[in-house]
Order: structure tokens, then C-alpha cells, then sequence
């Protein structure tokens, strides 16, 4: 696809204790738009993301942002460039008021928060109502909602997130999406992975499809969603390898 | 009893249980970021004991404390450092083995650089004013003692809910990577976490040991297990318990003694562990969780 990337993946490979769990995928995703990157249970999507951020290491390749080589950096370096993660499962700290969440998300900046606050509010009007609750009191939408603040709060421009749309009820997986789709507009780059392929290759501007380690398919969302082959790999009907 | 026998040791009591919840606060707060019993604790005030042997036969009293507190953070964050950093990722059981390793360290590295006898414990000549209140007569330490831990507590909880790092804390303590993701430096946090928790230790032992006068390499070991028992007592990773668990243990231990039946009163401790861990093994103030090492 086209050579303006922003971010750079060529020649992953990702292993945990002797289990492959990537192995060898080259991806692009270009400044502004949405990828999405789809496929099945333990294809290697989270671990391709987690790599991007930093928290798990790579056994080689080359993964480059804007230019910049991020292998071998830690998650405290990547952060402050603009790459954040919206982990799978949301995992907001429970512990802490939704307003801490907040702010903890813009952890690695010193600057006054309100605006940012006041953006996210903007965006998410129920985090404001319940700004003292403890996260771990917020419904699954709502914390989804939260770990979708928290991450815009550290100002990135790159926004990753890890199956955003996992348990939740429809009407709030279809707002997730809207969210995206807005955050996106504003200028943010999106790396999205799921397993509700539908969902997100209809907001997709190019999507890759993963297969047990590998990436097997690409394509513009709107090629892939034709794709009959596609519906198989996410129905879960992939080859055992 | 008199009513003034009851106060007299009940100020006793409380004074004890107030260094002892110094000493407890440590171990509950790396026990909430690293789910890390820190068995070196009791060791490190141990240390600070000796700091506080040497600093002062050649500074006055007033510079001899700055430089026992000091020391004595970095000998917190230096075992950390040395011995719990590098297994970070390794299985919990490992780091704890270390931490059992560390304390036969120092109390070893003690007995051979300070030989085994007792040395006594230079005392503050402020501290051990002896002054009366009526009927009562105690120094000057026994009332500072808990007076102190109650306001370094509460500078503590301002720390931890009002602060930057305090929310950094709170957050590693529930979710390791997740606060990674959000561009934790862990390692600065588990830091200041040993920075806080040697602080307190190094304070109690000034106040511990000036009650009791003498220091050798295994003064660490009883103290230690006791705060331990104080933490769990109160439900380990909360500081709050921690602190109440050590006011029980000082008060308990006090009131055994009082009744003549000082024999008992390590025995008082472990039995609270015991009973404690079988019918609320979560501690007075503890956070639900089922694995615990």
C-alpha cells in the first residue's frame, strides 16, 4: 500500500518461552487512517500490538514509528511519543476514581490537564457524571469508555486497541466504533484489533487478517468484508497448525 | 489495677505498638507493589540501629539522625536494587527466597563486621527525659513514639492519595503492565516504595532502640517478625491496618506483661497470626484476594 507509513512493522517475530507466537509479519499502517488487524483467538494480534508498546520483547525484526526504530525501547520511552494501547479487557484501575484514571493516563506529561479533561469529557459525557466513583464501579461500558479517556489523555498519535468491542452489548459496541471513528478524524492514527471483523472493517481503511502467527490477507475493509475466505478465518474455522 | 498502673502501661503500650507500626508499614507497602514479603525488613532496622552506633560517636545527635535515615534509604533501595530487581519477571517464590537470603545476609554481615555481642545504643539525651503527668511518669520517646508514627502516617496517606506518585503507586500496586502502558516508570515507583518504607523503619528503630538500649546482629529478627504479624493483623497491603495492627500487637504484648505473664508475650503474637490466618486470613482491613504466597 501506499509508502507514507507511519508506523513500520517488517520482519516481527515474537516468542514466549519457545511458543511462536508471531512469526515474521510485515505491516504498514499510514498516517490518519484506521487498520484494523483481524483473526481468531491466539492468531498473535494482542502480542503484535503489546510488542508495539514495549511490554513484551521481540526476538527480531523492525518495528519503526515516524522514522524511529522502538525495538528495544521501553514502555515509558514509547509513550511520551504518541503510541498508546488500549489494553484488552480495558483493565482501568479499579482502585482508583475515574478522574484519577484520567490523569494517570496523561502520566508522562507535566502540563496543565484541563483541557484535555474537558476533551474527554466532551467526548465521554457519562465519565464526567461519575468523576469520584471508583472505576471499578463503572459498568463494562463505561470502563471502556474510561480506558479509551485515559489513553487520549496521554495526547497520542497513535491510538491502539485491543478488541475495544470485547463483551459488550451491541448498542455499546456500536458506540465504541462511533468513538473511534471520531477520535480518527480528529487526526488520530488507529490500530485497531478484533474479533468482531464486521464492526471493524466497516471502519477500516485497510485491514490485515492474522492467522496463527502470520498475516494470510490484506486488503481495503471494504475488500475484505466481500471476502468470502474472511468469514471463515474469523469464524474461527482456521487451519490447525 | 490502679487506674494509674493501667495508664502508665498503657502509654508503654502504645509506644511500642507505635514503633512496631512503623516497621509494619514497610512490609505492607512492598507487599502492595510487589506482593513481595520483604523478610530483609527487620534486617534493614537492624542496620539502622548500627547506622546509628557509628554516626553518632562522631557527629552530634542532630546530624547523627539525618545521617542514619539516609543510610538507611539506601540500604533499602540498594537490596533492591541488587536482589529483587533482577527477578522481576522470575517466579514470586524466587524473589521471596531471595528475600529470606538477604536477611541471613545482613545479620550475618553484621555479626562479622560488629561481632555478636551487644553494643549499647547511644541515647538521645533529649529523648530520655524523664517527665510526669500526675501520677505518671514516662520519657520523653514514649510519648513521642506514637504521637510521631500518627503524624508520619498521615504525611504518608497525603503522599499516596494526593500525589502524582502516590497515584503512580496506587496504580502499580493493581495492575503492573497496565500501569506500563500508561508510561510508569515501575522502577522509579518500587523505588520510592523502599524509599518510604526504610525511611519509616530507620525512624522506628531510632525510637525502638532508644527503649531498649542495645543493639546486636539479631535484634532485627524478633522486631521483624513481629511487625510482620502487624501487618497481616491489619490485612497486608493496607497502610492503615498496618498501623492499627501494630497498636493491637504493642498494646497486647504490654498488657501480657503487665499481668505477669511476660513469658507469654511473643507467643501472644504468633498466636494472632495463627488465629488470624485461619478465621480472617485477608487481615482487619485487607483487600479480597486469593493469592497470596
Amino acid at each position: 500500500m501506499d509508502t507514507n507509513s507511519y508506523l513500520s512493522i517488517s520482519g516481527l517475530k515474537v516468542e514466549y518461552g519457545g511458543i511462536k507466537a508471531v512469526k515474521g509479519i510485515s505491516l504498514e499502517v499510514p498516517k490518519g487512517k484506521i487498520v484494523t488487524l483481524i483473526g481468531s483467538n491466539g492468531a498473535g494480534k494482542s502480542t503484535t500490538l503489546r510488542t508495539i508498546a514495549g511490554v513484551v520483547k521481540a526476538k527480531e525484526g523492525s518495528i519503526r514509528f515516524d522514522g524511529v526504530e522502538l525495538l528495544g525501547k521501553a514502555p515509558d520511552d514509547i509513550v511520551p511519543m504518541g503510541i498508546t494501547l488500549v489494553p484488552e479487557g480495558r483493565r482501568v484501575f479499579a482502585n482508583l476514581t475515574v478522574l484519577e484514571n484520567l490523569k494517570i493516563g496523561a502520566y508522562v506529561h507535566h502540563h496543565k490537564l484541563d483541557d484535555d479533561l474537558a476533551r474527554v469529557f466532551e467526548l465521554f459525557p457519562r465519565l464526567k457524571e461519575r468523576e469520584w466513583q471508583l472505576a471499578g464501579t463503572l459498568s463494562g461500558g463505561e470502563q471502556q469508555m474510561l480506558a479509551v479517556g485515559r489513553a487520549l489523555m496521554s495526547r497520542p498519535k497513535l491510538l491502539m486497541m485491543d478488541e475495544p468491542s470485547l463483551g459488550l452489548a451491541p448498542l455499546i459496541v456500536k458506540d465504541i466504533f462511533n468513538i473511534i471513528k471520531t477520535i480518527n478524524e480528529e487526526g488520530i492514527t488507529v490500530l485497531l484489533i478484533e474479533q468482531n471483523a464486521n464492526h471493524a472493517l466497516k471502519i477500516a481503511d485497510w485491514g490485515y487478517v492474522m492467522e496463527t502467527g502470520v498475516i494470510t490477507m490484506q486488503g481495503t475493509g471494504a475488500e475484505l468484508l466481500a471476502n468470502e475466505s474472511i468469514k471463515e478465518a474469523y469464524l474461527g474455522k482456521q487451519k490447525k497448525s | 489495677m490502679a487506674i494509674n498502673t493501667l495508664l502508665q502501661h498503657g502509654l508503654t503500650g502504645i509506644s511500642l505498638g507505635g514503633a512496631y507500626a512503623l516497621i509494619a508499614i514497610g512490609y505492607t507497602m512492598v507487599y502492595g507493589i510487589l506482593r513481595l514479603i520483604n523478610f530483609a525488613h527487620g534486617d534493614i532496622f537492624m542496620m539502622a540501629g548500627y547506622f546509628m552506633i557509628f554516626a553518632i560517636a562522631s557527629f552530634p545527635w542532630y546530624v547523627a539522625v539525618p545521617i542514619v535515615l539516609i543510610a538507611t534509604i539506601l540500604l533499602g533501595v540498594l537490596i533492591e536494587r541488587v536482589a529483587y530487581k533482577p527477578l522481576r519477571s522470575a517466579p514470586r517464590m524466587s524473589i521471596m527466597i531471595s528475600a529470606i537470603g538477604v536477611s541471613y545476609l545482613l545479620q550475618n554481615l553484621a555479626t562479622y563486621l560488629f561481632t555478636a555481642l551487644p553494643r549499647g545504643y547511644p541515647s538521645i539525651p533529649f529523648l530520655k527525659k524523664i517527665f510526669q503527668i500526675g501520677e505518671l511518669s514516662a520519657s520523653l520517646v514514649t510519648i513521642i513514639t506514637p504521637v510521631l508514627t500518627l503524624v508520619l502516617v498521615y504525611l504518608l496517606i497525603l503522599l499516596i492519595n494526593h500525589s502524582k506518585i502516590g497515584m503512580a503507586m496506587r496504580a502499580v500496586s493493581k495492575d503492573f503492565e497496565t500501569s506500563q502502558l500508561m508510561g510508569i516508570k515501575i522502577n522509579q515507583v518500587i523505588s520510592v516504595t523502599f524509599v518510604v518504607g526504610s525511611l519509616l523503619a530507620a525512624i522506628g528503630s531510632i525510637l525502638y532502640f532508644t527503649d531498649r538500649m542495645t543493639v546486636f546482629p539479631f535484634s532485627g529478627m524478633l522486631p521483624g517478625l513481629k511487625c510482620f504479624v502487624a501487618a497481616v493483623l491489619g490485612g497486608i497491603g493496607s497502610i492503615p491496618g498496618a498501623v492499627i495492627g501494630g497498636f493491637i500487637l504493642g498494646l497486647g504484648e504490654t498488657a501480657l506483661v503487665a499481668m505477669g505473664y511476660s513469658t507469654f508475650s511473643d507467643a501472644f503474637t504468633f498466636a494472632i497470626l495463627i488465629v488470624m490466618l485461619l478465621f480472617r486470613p485477608t487481615g482487619l482491613f485487607g483487600e479480597k484476594v486469593t493469592d497470596k504466597v
